[in-house]
């Protein structure tokens, strides 16, 4: 049985006890609030209306009524209630309800509790704990950056651009704050760049509400951030590493491109970086575990940068 | 699934909800459409029995708790009902806020196979007279993902079965064979870990997600093992006690207009001819040292001599390794 088929008939044991609760909801909102077209909708109406109890006569059959474009369930043979939540569907209703509910910054945390409750007692005894949530609480500043993106201005923002180092004010006009894998993150349209931006909270080092409001154009579409903040397009400059047993948790921290075994317990990385300064500061940063291979300019500015500062320290007064 | 077969197994079901006895194969046969045939054919009655094999394991699937028993002592045959309590969500009713909750959390997944159960659980909700508001928003939306061991590892920890994976850490090599007994997955600070006994280990383990490579296969019968009782899941994987306290002051010479990541983090900045002295708190001179050392000349650690020393050490291998690059590699 095809996973389309299996679909409708879940769809079929939803439908008589959906439309029970509705009597009289016009066939097009149904449907829309289903997720199916009108020609469905009506389809699988028509598939019902010959389903029933045993006798299969006119009494036994589901029964409804449609009065112009609307419909209302006049017997409905005993289904009169949905079935039960799958497992997996309470577990993705209930993993999702506890990262909201433990989301810094959430509005109405209480209600999102109850929904729990509710939800986790409709599932029915699944035992004990299987999935528990902590993310990184007292977000003191991204509870400031909801309060503001929620009163619809658009913001002044001091950012600092990790990857140039440089701290910039721009004006942007924010479309939602978001959570992703621990970190809060504001995505603007961003005036300056003339696109849609995340900018991560902790990096926001200062902002006002302007006198006007929040309009992103019509062009600012959200994120897709399925693959991850960061996803690095092809015409990034590509840098590759000689990256020792201790310094391989690097892998795990920045989207690499490409892997590769070294000579004895050395790995060769290659990831793209959006700026070439910040390649040399991360390699200095990392230290002994990583050299650079290329591009060979970064070689050079890795080998320079550090020549140069060790001459200040070699000098009389450094 | 043909029409006909869809309609079959409505009727199948609210044939089996009504009943109040156990109806053996035969008897559905003779009753609801569709399994006409003839019993004393034996082609026909295995079609028949293949045909409602398929249709029973159709609807344990879906979800739908089909009950085997017999109607009384003297039969021999196994019958079939569907228990309307087993079968019904129970009488569900959220107020309005919660209701919100609900919708938003359920377009939070950016995991398709998740995302499809959270929009089915929906259905199931509004089906149970419940109205969802799909454009409320809470003012911060978690983006909500998983690694691949989620799906099998929530479900394992559900049945209480043991699982075996292949463990990868980046400092190893090979990765490790690892059998668990889990007892249930966490996220912690955005990554997701899997918890529990490890059975070669005999100890308490808990593994990152997405260190697991492969396939996590379930091993043994289900209901092989009992959490503790009362585990606290994150606390066996939250090794974070609170912010580290940065007594440590390191004073850093910065070329004007340079170094803002350094600034960032400055207590304070005093403008001297030589360029911005900058006083960064800190709670590790090896943490601080790889923090400066990037801003190569345009930061200079004046003091302490452990930062200064530490900085320098760095500086001068990263000179050495750099020095002569390996041409075979750079081909």
């Amino acid at each position: 049985m095809s996973a389309a088929s299996a679909d409708r008939l879940a769809r079929l044991l939803n439908l008589v006890p959906y439309l029970l609760a509705r009597p009289g909801i016009a066939v097009a909102e149904a449907a829309a609030d289903l997720g199916v077209t009108e020609r469905q909708l009506r389809e699988d109406l028509e598939l019902l209306w010959v389903c029933g109890l045993p006798g299969y006569g006119p009494g036994d059959l589901i029964d409804m009524a449609f009065d112009g474009d609307t419909v209302t369930i006049t017997y409905d043979a005993g289904m009169d209630r949905p079935l039960r939540l799958t497992p997996d569907e309470a577990l993705a209703l209930t993993v999702a309800l506890r990262m909201l509910a433990e989301t810094p910054g959430v509005a109405q945390r209480d209600a999102i509790e109850r929904a729990l409750a509710k939800i986790e007692h409709a599932a029915g005894d699944v035992p004990g704990p299987q999935v528990a949530v902590r993310l990184p609480g007292n977000e003191d500043r991204l509870d400031t950056i909801r309060g503001a993106v929620q009163r619809g201005r658009a913001l002044g923002i001091t950012y600092y651009a990790r990857t140039r180092d440089e701290t910039t004010e721009r004006v942007v006009d924010p479309m939602r704050v978001l959570m992703v894998e621990g970190r809060g993150y504001l995505e603007a349209w961003c005036r300056r760049a003339g696109a849609v931006r995340l900018f991560r909270v902790d990096r926001i080092d200062a902002f006002a509400e302007l006198d006007e409001p929040a309009a992103p154009p019509p062009q600012a579409r959200p994120k897709d951030l399925g693959a991850g903040v960061f996803r690095p397009s092809p015409e990034l400059p590509l840098i590759t590493l000689r990256v020792g047993r201790h310094a391989r948790w690097i892998t795990e921290y920045y989207p690499v491109e490409a892997v590769r075994p070294g000579s004895g317990d050395e790995w060769i990385v290659e990831l793209r970086v959006t700026d070439l300064s910040w390649g040399r500061r991360f390699v200095l940063g990392v230290g002994p575990g990583v050299t650079v291979l290329g591009p060979p300019e970064l070689v050079a500015s890795v080998r320079e940068q550090a020549a140069e500062a060790l001459a200040a320290y070699a000098a009389p007064n450094g | 699934m043909s029409r006909i077969r869809t309609e079959r197994l409505v009727n199948l079901v609210i044939c089996l909800l009504a009943t109040r006895r156990f109806l053996t194969a035969a008897q559905i046969a003779a009753t609801v459409p569709g399994y006409e045939h003839d019993p004393d054919d034996p082609k026909d009655h295995e079609a028949f029995q293949r045909k409602f094999e398929r249709d029973k394991a159709e609807l344990r699937d879906l979800g739908v708790p089909l009950e085997t028993g017999t109607a009384s002592v003297f039969d021999a045959e196994p019958g079939y009902r569907i228990a309307p309590r087993a079968y019904a969500l129970p009488e569900i009713s959220l107020a309005p806020d919660e209701a919100a909750a609900v919708g938003i959390a359920a377009r939070l997944w950016q995991h398709a196979g998740l995302a499809a159960a959270a929009s089915s659980g929906l259905a199931k909700l509004r089906a149970s007279g419940i109205d969802l508001d799909t454009q409320a928003t809470l003012g911060v939306e978690p983006v909500v993902t998983v690694d691949p061991a989620f799906a099998p590892l929530t479900a394992a920890a559900r049945d209480r079965r043991a699982v075996t994976f292949e463990y990868r850490r980046p400092e190893g090599d090979a990765p490790d064979r690892r059998r668990l007994q889990p007892w249930g997955v966490v996220c912690w600070r955005g990554r997701w870990y899997v918890v529990g006994h490890d059975l070669a280990r005999e100890a308490a383990r808990c593994f990152r997600l997405s260190r697991i490579v492969g396939p996590v296969k379930a091993t043994g019968p289900a209901g092989a093992y009992e959490p503790p009782p009362g585990v606290d899941l994150i606390s066996h994987v939250a090794t974070w006690s609170g912010p580290v306290e940065r007594t440590g002051r390191a004073t850093v010479l910065v070329r004007p207009g340079r170094a803002a990541g350094l600034r960032r983090w400055a207590a304070e900045c005093v403008p001297t001819p030589e360029g911005d002295r900058l006083v960064l708190p800190y709670s590790d001179a090896e943490g601080v040292a790889a923090g400066i050392v990037g801003y190569g000349a345009d930061a200079r650690v004046l003091e302490p001599p452990e930062v200064r020393d530490a900085v320098i050490q760095l500086l001068k291998e990263a000179v050495a390794r750099h020095e002569a690059a390996d041409p075979a590699v750079m081909t």
